[in-house]
């Protein structure tokens, strides 16, 4: 589905990515991991395309997309979310993923008709409210729903894409036991829609849903395999594992 | 107050005035009100990229200059008798209103197309320089340009015509540039509420989210910019059959500097806010200037005061929150 190979990118002196290879296949949640600084952010970047990389090849869905630009590729079905939520805070939850489907049907060159009241977005923006749990808070602002809330929003937001792959940037980031705990259970359930690309720092989450994991320390990538096969590895642990978790 | 009975009183007031002037029989009342809704046209069409995409044009002089100068020159030629051009077709002047206004939109829309493409890839203030640099070239183009007047600029003797309306008549001539500003209202309210401009209000708040979703926000911010121009060249071509004169001073940055007063002024992002904000400009104007020399000085104290504690202009402070979503 999505194959990455040879990937690099400098900045100055400094080698965020040096040579990462990663390709993710259906049914799968591929996990990578790493220190922070590690360059998994700058790889996202670049795969999702807002970052041009300075050597290496991206192909997606069989087509090579090294050359295309973001907005390009989300049509084609990369859905990503931010580390930070990025969302359009003047905009209401509803507005927000309306907004993703427009994009994905390429509607956004329509200048008559009202876009609120526009039943067809409306039902599939509701949808994607309801596979997340969102439906009941859709009138709300994004300024007045809870951070957690807002992660689940920027799922919601992937989903409109109709997406052939996630690359989820740490959708974990900031929550609380429970938050993660309910956030575990809808990555889980995303697998069977597309493969998910998931960056993420909280480990229990990473173990409890990876099929594979890679790992990443700076800018290199030094192992990738089945969870069980990374837990027992001992480079990662020397360089990643054993020092961060207890 | 909702932001709906303040665009009424809005509109109420433009409508009134001229009615003031007819029966009380001081047709610059008349004038005047005209004035408001042609320069209110003008901030209309900045606000669309000012307000609702937050690209801040400090170049929209230029449209409101071309727009103005193909009403100037297609009336001149009409009047003379000489075509515009001899080759490689054959292009005759015009004193219909209609083909001027069709003609001035196109104009506005195709140097907006051409600034757009160049200056939208910049941001910030490199876009707000970039625009006004390309503003002043026309300015100096049409200074040093004697077929046209140059820098004394050129009269129209006869207002141009519409379907046998009598436009020398300043009632008349006020319908119609009120007709054309409710048009142009209700298209632009169109838009932003549209798919268009979802993307549009979106692209001013988050690029990085928009792309994401699959929208390129170049092309979105482009289309809106041309639509822009296309508006402001349309009320710098009235404003011309207003005082039957265009000179360079419509092309120069004082003029883009008012344009964006009207809009700031009347309230970004609202849709009667620029009229509001030049209805404001226009009778402090023509009152603080009967008292003292120096009333831009207050004008300027005044937009500090809205700058600094009324975001949202008079169309904010009237109806409290934004109506129409950004």
């Amino acid at each position: 589905m999505l194959d990455v190979v040879g990937l690099t990118r400098s900045f100055g002196a400094v080698r965020a990515n040096d040579d990462v290879s990663l390709d993710l296949v259906s049914g799968e949640i591929h996990a990578l991991i790493g220190p922070n600084g590690a360059g998994k952010s700058t790889f996202i970047s670049q795969v999702a395309g807002d970052l041009a990389p300075d050597s290496g090849s991206i192909h997606f869905r069989g087509r090579d997309i090294g050359q295309m630009r973001a907005a390009e590729r989300a049509r084609l079905g990369m859905a990503r979310t931010f580390q930070i939520s990025s969302l359009i805070g003047g905009f209401t939850v509803l507005e927000n993923v309306m907004l993703a489907h427009l994009g994905r049907l390429g509607e956004s060159m329509r200048f008559f008709a009202p876009v609120a009241r526009d039943r067809k977005l409306r039902k599939l923006a509701r949808e994607c409210l309801e596979q997340v749990g969102l439906d009941s808070r859709h009138r709300k602002r994004v300024s007045e729903i809870s951070h957690g809330e807002r992660r689940l929003l920027e799922i919601a937001i992937a989903l409109a894409l109709e997406p052939a792959a996630f690359l989820l940037d740490e959708p974990m980031a900031g929550l609380d036991q429970e938050g993660s705990h309910m956030l575990i259970g809808l990555l889980d359930s995303l697998r069977q829609t597309a493969p998910v690309l998931l960056v993420e720092h909280d480990m229990d989450a990473v173990f409890a849903l990876a099929d594979r994991i890679s790992v990443l320390v700076d800018g290199r990538l030094i192992a990738t395999g089945k969870p069980d096969a990374i837990r027992s590895d001992d480079t990662v642990r020397a360089a990643y594992l054993g020092v961060e978790q207890p | 107050m909702t932001a709906r009975i303040a665009s009424t009183a809005v509109v109420l007031l433009l409508l009134a005035v001229p009615l003031a002037g007819t029966v009380l029989d001081e047709p610059w009342l008349i004038t005047l009100a005209t004035r408001v809704a042609i320069l209110g046209m003008a901030g209309v069409g900045l606000n669309l990229v000012l307000g609702y995409g937050g690209m801040v044009s400090l170049g929209h002089a230029a449209y409101f200059g071309v727009g103005g100068y193909v009403a100037g020159i297609l009336a001149h030629h009409a009047l003379e008798g000489h075509p515009v051009l001899a080759w490689p077709i054959a292009l005759g002047g015009t004193d219909s209103m209609i083909v001027i206004w069709l003609v001035a939109i196109v104009c506005g829309a195709l140097l907006a197309l051409l600034i757009g493409c160049l200056s939208l890839r910049t941001t910030g203030v490199y876009f707000i320089m970039i625009t006004l640099a390309f503003a002043q070239m026309i300015y100096y183009f049409t200074v040093s340009w004697p077929a046209y007047g140059g820098e004394d600029g050129l009269p129209i003797y006869l207002r141009n015509s519409l379907v046998g309306l009598d436009t020398m008549d300043p009632m008349t001539f006020f319908l119609i540039v009120f007709a054309a500003l409710v048009v142009v209202i209700f298209l632009v309210s169109r838009v932003v509420r549209s798919r268009f401009g979802l993307a549009l209000t979106a692209v001013r708040q988050n690029e990085a989210r928009v792309r994401s979703v699959g929208i390129g926000g170049f092309r979105i911010r482009l289309v809106a910019f041309v639509m822009s121009g296309a508006i402001t060249a349309l009320a710098g071509a009235l404003f011309v059959d207003l005082n039957r004169f265009v000179s360079p001073s419509m092309l120069s940055w004082h003029t883009s500097g008012e344009i964006m007063v009207f809009v700031i002024l009347g309230g970004v992002a609202r849709l009667w806010g620029p009229i509001a904000g030049a209805a404001l400009y226009v009778f402090l104007e023509q009152v603080l200037g009967s008292m003292t020399d120096h009333w831009q000085f207050w004008v300027g104290l005044l937009l500090i005061a809205v700058v600094l504690h009324a975001r949202g202009g008079i169309m904010g402070f009237t109806s409290g929150r934004r109506s129409d979503d950004g």
